[in-house]
């Protein structure tokens, strides 16, 4: 390891508190270490990339699987069935020619100009900044809106929690809410991934009769639709998803793109 | 040789219940008998390799920048072995998240190099590596096991005591999911060693005032 070969002869016999052994050594070492870990990594990193694109697949393909009968409409409608749009958040309105699979969303809110900050007082899934442009994917027949599915992230209790949640048609009726990351302490709040719990939010209503977002995750039981069961001995986790969802079906989240859509299909 | 030098590490020279070595990330990831598995295999590799190149090149390491030399080469070996664990066992390093990377805050590793790698030939310190690695891993393991049972009625993800919640009979105790049962269990771990084997206790450096007057 200490690189013996571009020395000058002699090196690894001088005295170890010689002031040259002593730097060749160190910066030898920090050579040979670095050049291992970038190697590694550099060799790896596809692989890395692989699993991870996996792994978002599995969720989507889940995703689409806990709304009944939609695999046969996208299999009906060909290659159109799924399609991924960006959306210009504060707008609403679908960005043309984005090039979506090169988004990256850590990337993009913390980027100098892709990123829009996000007031204090607005802020419920404690994000502090998001993307101004963000994908979504959408499921249409003969020009109609049947399945809108939103990415979301937020804040829970030790990590960034990270969910897609599918609308059905009437924007309003929960289709399916799927957690895809998070690391939430295990046993307690990382219950939220589980299917049951996520099972509890479809067909749940998130707005009330006026487009008001008043979805929660509430203690003790769910009594009526906008509200879903909490996870006991995890409510800060459970009260992050529900902010988090709150803050993305929000005006400043998805809001402008729900409302827009719900006026053009009315 | 090597079979006594593992012996001893697993019980009378533990690295964990007897050296307190590793403590912070036996907390962690001993929530599951599946992530501690992982940790162990990962910590074993860490383990092994460092006190090999340590102890491989521990006549040209200068004393006086020993500590960074020993620290450098196993942060390089940690991020590596996590590396691995994101490319060929990748639901799994989810699960270990950080905690990986933070093999290198390990005390055991840096423990045993300095202890032992430093002064030792290759493979007499390839051995204490390995026998240190199992002693750890053996802890975390009984550990994850106590913790898995009790806090999630799994183990290794099978399920032991079916839940109250999915029609069984047992409520799950949470707080075992969280890193203070950790502490609990490794206490009473240590406590059981102890009075097993009375000759493990260490004497006091210096006298306690009721004992003397007992002793007396």
């Amino acid at each position: 390891m200490s690189d013996p070969d571009r020395r000058p002869a002699g090196f690894l016999s001088r005295s170890n508190d010689d002031p040259i052994k002593i730097f060749g050594v160190a910066i030898g070492v920090a050579l040979i270490c670095s050049l291992l870990v970038s190697g590694v990594t550099a060799y790896l990193r596809p692989i890395q990339e692989a699993n991870l694109a996996a792994e978002r697949n599995a969720r989507m393909g889940a995703m689409l699987d806990a709304v009944p009968g939609l695999r046969d409409v996208i299999a009906e409608s060909g290659a159109d069935g799924l399609q991924t749009r960006m959306v210009d958040l504060d707008t609403g309105q679908f960005v043309p020619d984005a090039n979506v699979s090169a988004f990256d969303y850590d990337t993009a809110a913390s980027s100098e100009e892709l990123a829009v900050s996000i007031p204090a007082d607005r802020d419920l899934a404690r994000l502090r900044t998001r993307p101004a442009q963000i994908p979504v994917n959408i499921v249409e027949r003969d020009g109609e809106l049947l399945l809108l599915v939103l990415p979301m992230r937020g804040r829970g209790y030790q990590s960034t929690i990270i969910a897609l949640m599918a609308l059905e048609s009437d924007l309003r009726t929960v289709a399916a809410l799927r957690i895809l990351e998070q690391g939430e302490t295990a046993g307690l709040g990382a219950r939220i991934e589980t299917p049951e719990w996520q099972e509890g939010w479809t067909g749940k209503q998130v707005a009330d009769s006026n487009g008001t977002i008043v979805i929660d995750v509430v203690r003790g039981g769910a009594k009526t639709a906008f509200e879903v069961d909490g996870i006991s001995g995890a409510t800060i986790t459970s009260t992050g998803v529900a902010n988090t969802v709150r803050y993305w079906l929000g005006d400043h989240g998805f809001g402008p793109l729900i409302e827009r859509l719900r006026a053009e299909g009315a | 040789m090597a079979l006594r030098e593992i012996r001893s590490a697993l019980v009378t020279s533990n690295p964990v219940t007897q050296q307190i070595l590793g403590i912070c990330s036996a907390l962690a990831v001993s929530t599951s008998v599946a992530t501690a598995f992982t940790m162990s295999v990962a910590l074993t590799a860490v383990l092994c390799s460092s006190n090999v190149i340590i102890s491989s090149i521990r006549r040209h390491i200068p004393p006086s920048v020993r500590l960074i030399v020993q620290i450098t080469i196993i942060a390089s070996l940690v991020i590596v072995t996590d590396q691995v664990l994101q490319a060929y066992a990748f639901e799994l390093s989810r699960q270990l998240s950080i905690f990986v990377a933070l093999i290198v805050t390990n005390c055991l590793v840096l423990g045993r190099a300095e202890s032992f790698a430093i002064r030792n030939p290759v493979l007499p310190s390839l051995v204490d590596g390995f026998a240190n690695a199992l002693g750890y891993s053996l802890i975390l393991l009984l550990v994850g096991t106590v913790r898995e049972l009790l806090g999630q009625g799994t183990w290794f993800g099978i399920t032991i005591f079916p839940l109250a919640s999915d029609g069984g009979w047992f409520e799950p105790i949470g707080l075992m999911s969280l890193a203070p049962s950790a502490f609990f269990v490794i206490g009473f771990l240590v406590w059981f060693i102890r009075s097993w084997r009375r000759d493990l206790v260490e004497r006091l450096p210096y006298g306690v005032r009721g004992q003397e007057a007992g002793d007396g």
